[in-house]
């Protein structure tokens, strides 16, 4: 038995850095790890001699810069670097090519229509805009209108001040972005197919939900909110994978005095008189503190490793109700060289970039359908990259890596579990999908590692394989992420708290939420705030 | 000679009607001009076959606000109720029917029973509190004057008197799919369907799509208006729109039928009447288009009289329809199955769960025709002698979903399309096929054809959350006033939106003697 200032379960790169503010602070922590190693989904992994590449996240841009900065991350040994390029084949032999120099985009744009080249400047600044607009918001906890607390009403009217400047017309514009789909957003800018497609992927990725479906251009937004090196919008690769995200996270959280806990797999969290105590491992050893902080998702955490006499019922029936959904898998592929694409030089800048097959939003919607119908999408979208290109650790000399996040693949198939044979199906629709615009892909292939859901789920504890951590869905974000009454980190015994994905301000490698959860620890236990607010260095 | 009014009101739609008659109440000279051979708009009954009418577009009458029923002395303008409040009956191939009759539920488990009533009084709150802020014009945010800041602070204290629950739930579910709070709710299939199809009737939306849980409280407004179940009146809908425009000419309006408008007469950005197709001039100070906003902006004024910008806004209105009508004409009373007649006289759904819905919907999604589509069913002359001759019926269906133009044109696909929605009728009602006489199909062309409706969407643009309230027509363009001087609109395409409620109406009538005087 050992006792700690506080608990954290899981270590994720937001239970790692909800454990390094705390230890920051002063606090005896210790970060528990079911797994071997650490990262949770932020991890590079040698399951191949001398391979070692990111498994689950594959790219970086909206790790918060405060954090990076504060918790000084790259003395800790992490780089992002930046790529750019990106393409979007077609059917018919061409492609888009999606060129990070402007004046080239341009070009490419006006090549499938003029229009839609006078209209990308006039679609950035809006979708901006946005951005922007959220961006502050992403380090603060999220005021509860349902309060009539002085600090949340004060929070309240200080994120309403934005909007307010808006003017009536662009806060209707807003309140629209908000709540329309990806696919009419991008319509009312673009007329090209192959372009509205390209630009319609980042609406979709990680969530249950089609190019059609109202919410989506919140999700577009979520994928443009971050930046790499102040360059908003930008996505980069951490050089030797994501993984060094989380070794430098916890190199952080070690050099303040915490402890990281291996092979630590809390079977339950300890409760009495309505307080925490601690945890209990599934192997017995227990582990003392008056905090207990669990990464997990609602469903984990309350459901799994909580009793169900120890928690309100609402709580029960709201964390069964929370809505998760995977919606996606990877493949992992190792190859012989780089492989040939269809009409693209493999010097071509675009290569660089997030490659796609899907040339328009029927295609993509239909994929959708296909989740919709319980199996996985016969025609999948890919958002493809070749990180050896930018980043050669990955592989040994002259190999090359390519990480496929492939959406749609529902968590189960009609109702049952995944099958050897429902994987090896899913495998091919993504392999063929590529080969089809790739005469040499299948002959470089080395090996090839698939996750459906099912697998992330095992292997990382993301349920049903979803990699937010719960949808990202206007009923579970800010205040009522994940649900209400809960959506202020704090959960319903004294002493415990929430920090994971699933909680404000949602998915993706941000560490914003551990960052957040840390704050409010902080505050209650009455210590000075350490953990910096979201900087207006937009 | 110039003909001069105050008011002109281009089209005789129930709210253009109940518009026109506020303004001649406060005293202003209405000239209210109809395309069409009768006035009512979607309230219409139309002869489809020798001696079968039927409501041509909308079928049931559940939404009426209940003041402006008052205001109009509509029964006294010949509106007679054969039925109110029937039940809504969800139907099953061996007979096992879930019945909704107001708040009860029959043909279900006791939890189910048991969580409606929860899930009824819940709603209702929140039904309420949308409903005040449907009765009057949408406010504005930021240049929100005292009439908006007024309605914003009853809205704000509404919400905290739901208290902390239910005010957090509401903020949680107004955004949400119906599918998903169905799930979390109900356990029986066909009780979900039963209600998730309320969502998404004529919309192009499934019960999955984010945002059609507002559609459903936004039907459910029924329950604050003083309906337990959908309604009927002597005469089919038809009867409505002839009580209404009786209404406005006993108040003082004018109704010219066959009169259709052109084009909106303007100098510089100001209305200063309208031009009729046959090149009558008719000068007024006001003008109150009835018709939806693409129509109104893009036909009647044009895009070059207005700004790229505002043209650009019209042009991102989303109005494609998913629904069509489908009448049959029959020898006599169908057997559906396990059902007697009188439960034949209800509203009948077809939707045997919500993922049959939502697989409906995904063929609108591509232009396609549903291959099993979900059916709202009428079988109006039970309760209306006046609609089919004496032993013979009518039924009447809204069909979800059909697109508007199918790869090749309806006229590839349109006895398909009948065909099969007579399959999925004829698996609870075996008979369907022999008491046939004579059927028509009202695909979103053919509603926008004879409505003039754009895109045949029948509640003039979609109910969806980035198209109501202060965004609806569109951003800017809120409150009925327009980006013309004296154009104002009142119809399904202003807030609060579609259904025959009037409500739209009677606020375009408020907001234009607020701000014009009263004459």
């Amino acid at each position: 038995m050992k006792k700690y200032d506080a608990i954290v379960i899981g270590a994720g790169h937001n239970g790692l850095a909800n454990g390094a503010y705390l230890a920051k602070a002063g606090l005896n922590v210790a970060v528990l790890e079911r797994n071997p190693y650490i990262g949770g989904a932020t991890v590079s992994r040698e399951l191949h001699a001398g391979w070692k590449y990111s498994n689950c996240s594959y790219v970086c841009s909206l790790l918060r810069p405060e954090l990076v900065r504060d918790l000084e991350l790259p003395r800790h040994g992490l780089q992002v670097v930046p790529y750019g390029g990106g393409v979007t084949f077609k059917q018919d032999g061409d492609h888009y090519g999606n060129y990070y120099d402007s004046n080239r985009r341009f070009r490419e744009m006006s090549r499938h229509s003029r229009r839609d080249a006078n209209a990308y400047e006039r679609y950035t600044a809006d979708t901006m805009k946005q951005t922007h607009l959220i961006r502050p918001f992403l380090l603060k906890r999220p005021p509860d209108p349902t309060s009539l607390k002085l600090r949340d009403l004060k929070d309240l009217v200080e994120f309403a001040r934005p909007f307010i400047g808006m003017g009536e017309e662009g806060l209707a514009d807003t309140i629209r972005f908000w709540t329309k789909s990806v696919g009419d957003y991008l319509c009312e800018y673009f007329e090209s197919d192959v372009i509205r497609a390209h630009y319609a992927g980042s609406g979709i990725i990680g969530t249950a939900l089609g190019v059609f479906s109202p919410g989506t251009a919140y999700v577009l937004l979520h994928h443009y909110m971050g930046d790499v090196d102040g360059n908003v919008g930008s996505w980069g690769f951490a050089r030797g994978g994501m993984g060094s995200v989380s070794a430098a996270l916890s190199a952080a959280f070690q050099s303040y005095g915490g402890e990281v806990v291996c092979d630590g797999d809390v079977g339950r969290i300890l409760v009495r008189d309505g307080k925490v105590t601690g945890v209990a491992l599934r192997n017995g050893d227990e582990y003392h503190a008056d905090i207990v902080i669990s990464s997990l998702d609602p469903k984990r955490t309350f459901l799994d490793i909580m009793a169900e006499g120890d928690l309100p019922d609402e709580v029960v029936g709201k964390a069964r109700n929370f809505k998760i959904r995977g919606s996606s898998g990877k493949l992992n592929i190792a190859l012989d060289g780089l492989p040939t694409f269809n009409g693209l030089d493999k010097r071509s800048p675009l290569m660089l970039g997030d490659m796609h097959f899907t040339d328009n939003l029927q295609r993509l919607e239909r994929a959708y359908d296909d989740w919709k119908d319980g199996t996985w999408s016969k025609d999948p979208y890919l958002d493809m990259l070749i990180p050896t290109q930018t980043d050669p650790t990955m592989a040994p000399p002259g190999k090359h890596m390519m990480s496929v996040f492939v959406q749609y693949a529902p968590p189960r198939i009609h109702g049952r579990d995944w099958t050897a044979e429902d994987k090896a199906g899913f495998e091919k629709s993504v392999i063929d999908q590529i080969a089809r615009y790739s005469p040499d892909f299948k002959d470089l292939i080395l090996h090839c590692e698939t996750r459906t859901p099912k697998e992330i789920e095992e292997e990382v504890g993301l349920t049903e394989g979803n990699i937010f951590q719960g949808e990202l869905t206007f009923d579970q974000l800010l205040f009522n992420r994940p649900f209400p009454g809960y959506g202020q980190y704090r959960g319903p015994v004294d002493g415990m708290y929430l920090c994971g994905s699933a909680t404000h301000p949602g998915g993706g490698v941000m560490a914003a939420p551990g960052a957040n959860a840390a704050r409010e620890i902080l505050r209650d236990l009455r210590r000075p705030d350490i953990v910096p607010g979201g900087y207006a260095d937009d | 000679m110039t003909e001069r009014f105050d008011v002109v009101v281009i089209g005789a739609g129930h709210n253009g009607l109940v518009c026109a008659t506020y303004l001649a109440r406060a005293g202003r000279r209405v000239l209210v001009l109809e395309a069409g051979s009768a006035p009512g708009g979607c309230a219409a009954t139309h002869e489809f076959a020798p001696g079968f009418s039927v409501s041509a577009c909308a079928q049931w009458l559940y939404q009426l606000h209940p003041q402006v029923m008052r205001d109009l002395r509509l029964e006294s303008h010949g509106l007679k109720w054969l039925a109110r409040d029937l039940a809504s009956i969800a139907l099953a191939e061996d007979g096992q029917h879930v019945t909704r009759r107001g708040d009860r539920l029959e043909g279900v488990a006791p939890e189910d029973a048991a969580a409606f009533g929860d899930f009824q009084q819940r709603t209702g709150k929140f039904v309420k509190l949308l409903a005040r802020l449907f009765e009057v014009r949408a406010p504005k945010l930021v240049e929100a004057n005292l009439t908006d800041r007024l309605t914003l602070a009853r809205l704000g204290l509404g919400l905290k008197m739901l208290g902390k629950d239910d005010m957090s739930e509401f903020m949680r579910i107004i955004l949400i799919n119906m599918y998903d709070l169905m799930q979390d709710t109900f356990d029986n299939e066909r009780l979900k369907a039963l209600l998730s199809l309320d969502s998404v009737l004529g919309a192009r939306m499934g019960p999955r799509t984010p945002g059609t849980v507002f559609a459903y409280l936004y039907r459910q407004l029924s329950r604050e208006f003083g309906f337990a179940g959908v309604g009927l009146v002597e005469g089919g809908a038809g009867a409505l729109g002839q009580a209404m425009a009786e209404a406005a000419v006993a108040v003082g309006a004018e109704i010219r039928l066959a009169s259709r408008v052109a084009s909106v007469e303007m100098v510089a950005d100001r209305a200063v009447g309208v031009r009729l197709e046959d090149g009558t001039l008719i000068e007024s100070a006001t003008v109150v288009s009835n018709a939806d906003p693409v129509t109104t902006f893009r036909d009647l004024v044009g895009y070059p009289r207005i700004e790229a910008g505002t043209a650009r806004r019209v042009s991102e209105i989303r109005y494609g329809s998913g629904s069509a009508k489908l009448h049959l004409a029959l020898d006599g009373l169908p057997a559906f199955v396990g059902l007697n007649p009188e439960q034949m006289g209800q509203r009948l759904v077809i939707a045997p769960d919500m993922d049959y819905i939502e697989r409906a919907f995904n063929a609108v999604k591509y232009d396609e025709c549903s291959q099993a589509p979900a059916l709202d069913i009428s079988i109006p002359s039970l309760h209306d002698q006046t609609l089919a001759p004496r032993g013979q019926h009518v039924l009447s269906a809204i069909v979800q979903f059909a697109p508007y133009q199918p790869e090749g044109g309806w006229d590839a696909h349109r006895q398909d399309f009948i065909d099969r929605v007579l399959d999925v009728l004829a698996r609870y009602a075996p008979d369907i096929r022999e008491r046939l006489l004579a059927t028509e199909l009202l695909t979103p062309q053919d509603l926008e054809r004879e409505f003039g409706m754009a895109g045949g969407h029948w509640h003039h643009g979609e109910m969806s959350l980035d198209q109501v309230l202060m965004m609806r027509p569109f951003p800017g363009n809120s409150q009925y006033g327009t980006v013309v001087d004296g154009l104002y609109l009142c119809g399904a395409g202003a807030h609060p939106g579609g259904g025959l409620m009037g409500l739209a109406g009677r606020n375009a009538a408020r907001e234009i003697i607020k701000r014009e005087g009263r004459a």
